[in-house]
């Protein structure tokens, strides 16, 4: 009998002498590893089934928006304005996406895998908050890109044409952001609190449908004043606001213009930007106290 | 080398409840046994040990790093298996060793050698492509060990490492435990409220109680008292302790055993001589060892 060719030899353990990345690379992998939890990517199929039922959605709506504008020449609406129209789109997305990336980490119990490693509890907070807000911001500027394209290769202006359709893209991209870092923040911060999935959803879908009635009360009150910060009542309504106030006519199309915010413009924005630091700050007050239990 | 040490720790939660007091201890590298019962101030140390919590006062240092300041530094050389499910349950074992591996600072195509190797080296193979949540606790166990060993840690903080497992499992774990500790040359902090349990792969044994310092020292100082054989014979009993007697050996009587103590193997061939001299019928022939425990039998447990 001859000996057998291939012997495997068990090698023991090695140690390893390699390189250990830094903290920069570590916020990545997490980071990266968000973005396509976010989309169900490296998942199961079951998780990959909601994601990309709303990616659907929102590009088939800018495809549709696309060919009819190349078919009638008539702008249905303009790249801001697809933002608004898919609120809610948005909501739900946020809602399922959220509690996915952190009440899972929660219920698991992995943690405590996490925080006994080289990474800042601020980190895994942080990280997962720009995965959230890549993934929404993809979602909204993804399909304001398909428009885009189609505006770009039917234009009649030649390279001009395109030129101001990517001025007009543009601001769109930043509203996509805006709505991406709101949304993030406010759903994320709600969906850390709990390690249970389906209240991280409920409480996301009524923190952002259930304030729309205060907007809408607010907003037929006897004063003129009143009305006119009516929309600081709810995420959405503020979003929108700060858009009418920065973009104007881009997502308010001239003629059916109806100041709505008076000249409370910059209150807007300043309430925009505190409710972002305020709920980025009670997200990492939140991992706090989860890491040292 | 100090592997561990720590002076004067004290941890008090919002002032009332100690779970550590004034604790001084120093170990050297090895296998170490952390054992007290529940609530006695394990889990604690090992936060502090991580630098996921601070110390009311006193100083702390691992592996020479101070956690409370450089707490990243000490987490990198340190492997933490936690005690309670830590695994998200659709994640497949490979994937989740890998990503951890990937959050310790190892590079990407590092990560995945390395996570399938620690988990063939916890005897994970081909189930490491399924999904957590169809493992038995078993292997649940040796992910948790395998992701504390992704980035080659120069210690590993084991949080009771056999909750919840069989007789077998309990063995496995602490052979692969043992191993670790021997052949891997990665030092083992191992946690336990069973002391059976971790003086058997120990060379170390640190005994905490109420968050108070019961002994620490090596295990061979704590059982320098030399082994015995116990000897029984259905019949004639007597006969044989004088014969034993009479050939110099310090016999005693312990109900119906022979202590004898065991000075080298000649001891066993004297005594089997002495029976088959006396053609007794010889019932057991064992050597019995100190146990760790009776070194803490006689104090009085100071909690009910």
């Amino acid at each position: 009998m001859s000996e057998p060719t291939g012997v495997i030899h068990d090698i023991g353990y090695q140690r390893y002498t390699g390189p250990r990345l830094g903290r920069r690379h570590v916020f990545g992998a997490l980071y990266l590893h968000g973005l396509r939890t976010a989309f169900g990517l490296g998942r199961s199929a079951k998780a990959k089934i909601f994601p990309w039922l709303v990616v659907g959605i929102v590009l088939i709506v800018a495809a549709g928006l696309t060919a009819v504008r190349t078919q009638t020449g008539q702008v249905v609406m303009t790249y801001a304005q697809f933002a608004d129209a898919m609120s809610w789109l948005v909501i739900f997305f946020v809602a399922v996406v959220g509690p996915e990336l952190v009440s899972r980490d929660l219920h698991s119990g992995v943690l405590p895998l996490y925080f006994s490693r080289p990474l800042p509890r601020g980190d895994y907070a942080l990280a997962k908050l720009g995965a959230l807000g890549t993934a929404l911001w993809l979602l909204l500027g993804a399909p304001q890109l398909v428009m885009f394209l189609g505006a770009a290769f039917t234009t009649d202006d030649g390279m001009h044409g395109v030129w101001n359709e990517l001025l007009d893209l543009l601001p769109g991209l930043l509203y996509a952001a805006l709505w991406a870092v709101v949304f993030a923040s406010v759903g994320l911060l709600i969906a850390s609190l709990t390690g249970k999935r389906a209240f991280g959803a409920g409480g996301i879908v009524a923190v952002f449908l259930m304030t729309a009635p205060i907007v809408g009360i607010l907003s037929i009150m006897p004063s003129r004043t009143v009305n006119e910060l009516a929309m600081l009542g709810s995420p959405t309504a503020l979003v929108h606001a700060v858009g009418q106030y920065t973009l104007g006519d881009l997502l308010i199309p001239g003629g059916q213009t109806e100041d709505q915010i008076g000249a409370f413009g910059p209150v807007y924005v300043a309430v925009a930007v505190l409710l972002v630091a305020g709920c980025v700050a009670l997200l990492l007050l939140r991992y706090r106290k989860v890491a040292a239990r | 080398m100090t592997l561990l040490a720590t002076e004067s720790l004290t941890k008090t939660y919002g002032g009332r409840v100690t779970a550590l007091a004034d604790l001084t201890v120093s170990v050297e590298p090895g296998i170490i046994g952390l054992v007290g019962a529940n609530g006695a101030g394990k889990s604690t140390l090992i936060k502090i040990l991580l630098g996921l919590l601070a110390p009311t006062s006193g100083r702390v240092s691992v592996l020479g790093l101070d956690p409370t300041t450089d707490p990243a530094a000490v987490r990198a050389r340190v492997g933490y298996m936690p005690e309670h499910d830590a695994l998200p349950p659709d994640l497949s074992a490979a994937e989740l060793v890998t990503h951890l591996g990937r959050i310790s600072g190892l590079p990407r195509t590092v990560a995945r050698e390395r996570a399938s190797e620690a988990l063939r080296h916890v005897g994970l193979h081909e189930e490491r492509h399924r999904a957590v949540g169809g493992y038995s606790t078993g292997m649940k166990q040796r992910v948790k060990l395998a992701q504390a060993l992704v980035h080659d840690p120069d210690l590993l903080l084991l949080d009771e490492p056999t909750n919840g497992l069989d007789p077998a499992g309990r063995d496995a774990m602490l052979a692969l435990i043992h191993r670790i500790g021997t052949e891997f040359g990665i030092s083992v902090v191992v946690c336990s409220h069973l002391l059976g349990e971790v003086e058997r792969i120990c060379d170390t044994l640190v005994a905490i109680d109420g968050g108070r310092l019961l002994r620490a020292d090596r295990i061979s100082a704590m059982t320098t008292a030399t082994d015995v054989l116990a000897v029984e014979v259905s019949e004639g009993t007597d006969e044989l302790a004088a014969r034993l007697a009479a050939l110099d050996l310090p016999v005693s009587r312990e109900g119906r055993l022979l202590l004898v103590p065991l000075a080298d193997d000649a001891t066993y061939d004297l005594i089997i001589g002495a029976v088959a001299e006396l053609d007794l019928p010889l019932h057991r022939l064992d050597q019995r060892r100190h146990r760790v425990a009776e070194l803490f039998a006689t104090r009085e447990p100071s909690h009910v």
